[in-house]
């Protein structure tokens, strides 16, 4: 059993790492290549950047984020923002980076999940989800930002896209990122329930009792940690001795 | 200053392994002309894909001659990943290919159980060879590492050298074991990731770096 990964999450706009709450109300939070060192000092598993606002004006500017993290930062790195082609894919692993995540790139052009692993491995290929509740206890898949609704349902999609060959899924509740109120446990847990490949958690941790909950009632792999992380709330190291506590093994570095 | 050659026989993302050599004050090279073994102090040997391509390539390219002369000196030599599969005698992917033969034993796919997937692809533990003390890492690439901590790992296949004396660390597979690393004399093969392993991944390299 592969041990339980606490991810860094940054969502890049710009030069700036940004967080909002529910993907609005953006602040500013400080430099990705400051954020990612600390991070990777207090002992993450791994570092995701998210360009918000790639997909918006279709241009990638995390290259040269990555280029530089590549310099000091010893991890596995998962870079996701106007990926929409294999080129643009090969181009970041070029780069220092070991699996990208795609979003909406993959709801408009499915075969570009295929077209990815094929060409770099399904390791290589993180299929990000944003996703909001609707009526009736189901949940639909958004894109760009969590702004355009596509009509998908999330346990269609996730089904389809393990089909198709993506190596992990990154599930982000858009309802509750950023605002400190619990997981989206049984979306997340549904996910886990529909797929064999990895599920990764992302949004609306409040504290480390909140991650266990998460991994120990959805059975997720890793969760991906944000404004925990940027308020200063709790340290990675932090969160993984309490983790520890409650009989969780995360990975030691 | 250190001389470190990388060897680009195959795609890959060697960018991190160069950078965790720079980190150390290296000068790096990346390339796959033969003439450049002979200024090297140091060659590493990455690699990702499969072991019959990988040696294939090697062949094609002309660099399995300059490798192993560089070997002969007495010089360090690195193997990661499929670059540490290629030093053993043969690998069972996708039919049998002859390897390096620099180590003798074979690779295998890992034998998949409940619990268990592959590619595997996360961190797991490095722990001591049964019937071996920590000692046994002393004068390694291991040295002054605490068994059981978390490497990086994306494969299928796995070495397991004929003899134990080859094996350097163990990690778990489900019930099994597979050989995350390996030594004889100086040449040394790492299944795992160490530019991609944190802290205890340089520590590595660094060691590598004193040999």
């Amino acid at each position: 059993m592969d041990k339980i990964r606490i991810i860094a999450r940054l969502d890049i706009k710009g030069p700036n790492v940004i967080k909002g709450i529910r993907y609005d109300g953006l602040r500013v939070m400080g430099k990705p290549d400051e954020m990612a060192g600390i991070y990777y000092e207090q002992g993450a598993d791994e570092v995701l950047y998210i360009d918000t606002v790639a997909s918006l004006y279709e241009r990638n500017n995390l290259t040269d984020i990555v280029r530089k993290a590549a310099t000091h930062i010893f991890i596995p790195m998962t870079v996701g923002g106007g990926i929409r082609s294999v080129e643009d894919a090969q181009k970041l692993l070029h780069s220092g980076a070991d699996k990208v995540a795609i979003n909406t790139a993959a709801v408009k052009r499915p075969e570009l999940i295929t077209e990815i692993a094929t060409a770099l491995g399904s390791q290589a290929v993180v299929v990000s989800l944003q996703v909001k509740r609707m009526s009736g206890g189901k949940w639909e898949i958004y894109i760009d930002c969590g702004r355009e609704k596509t009509g998908i349902d999330v346990l269609y999609w996730v089904k389809k896209v393990e089909d198709l060959g993506a190596g992990e899924i990154l599930v982000t509740s858009v309802d509750m990122d950023g605002t400190g109120e619990g997981f989206e446990t049984e979306l997340i847990r549904k996910v886990v329930e529909s797929v064999s490949i990895p599920v990764i958690a992302s949004g609306g941790a409040k504290t480390p009792e909140d991650i266990g909950g998460v991994i120990r009632d959805a059975g997720v792999d890793a969760v991906a940690v944000a404004s925990m992380l940027h308020y200063g709330r709790f340290t990675i190291a932090e969160i993984k001795e309490i983790l520890g506590r409650n009989s969780i093994a995360a990975v030691r570095h | 200053m250190k001389q470190v050659k990388i060897i680009n026989y195959f795609y890959g993302n060697i960018f991190s392994v160069a950078k965790a050599f720079e980190y150390f004050g290296c000068n790096v090279t990346i390339g796959n002309c033969p003439d450049e073994f002979k200024d090297a102090d140091y060659i590493v040997l990455p690699g990702v894909g499969a072991f019959g391509e990988g040696i294939r390539r090697l062949q094609e390219q002309n660099l399995i001659m300059p490798a192993l002369d560089f070997i002969k000196k007495g010089k360090p030599f690195l193997g990661i990943c499929l670059g540490m599969q290629l030093l053993f005698t043969c690998s069972e992917e996708f039919g049998v290919h002859k390897g390096l033969n620099i180590i003798p034993g074979t690779v295998k796919r890992l034998i998949e159980q409940p619990g268990t997937k592959i590619p595997n692809i996360g961190w797991n533990s490095i722990d001591i060879p049964e019937g071996r003390d920590h000692a046994f890492w002393g004068d390694s690439i291991l040295r002054g590492i605490s068994p059981g901590k978390d490497m990086y790992f994306v494969h299928s296949y796995a070495p397991y050298p004929e003899k134990d004396k080859y094996w350097l660390s163990r990690t778990p597979y489900g019930s099994d074991w597979f050989c995350s690393s390996t030594r004889k004399d100086n040449v040394y093969g790492c299944q795992f990731h160490p530019e991609k392993s944190g802290k205890t991944g340089l520590k590595i390299i660094e060691n590598f770096l004193k040999l």
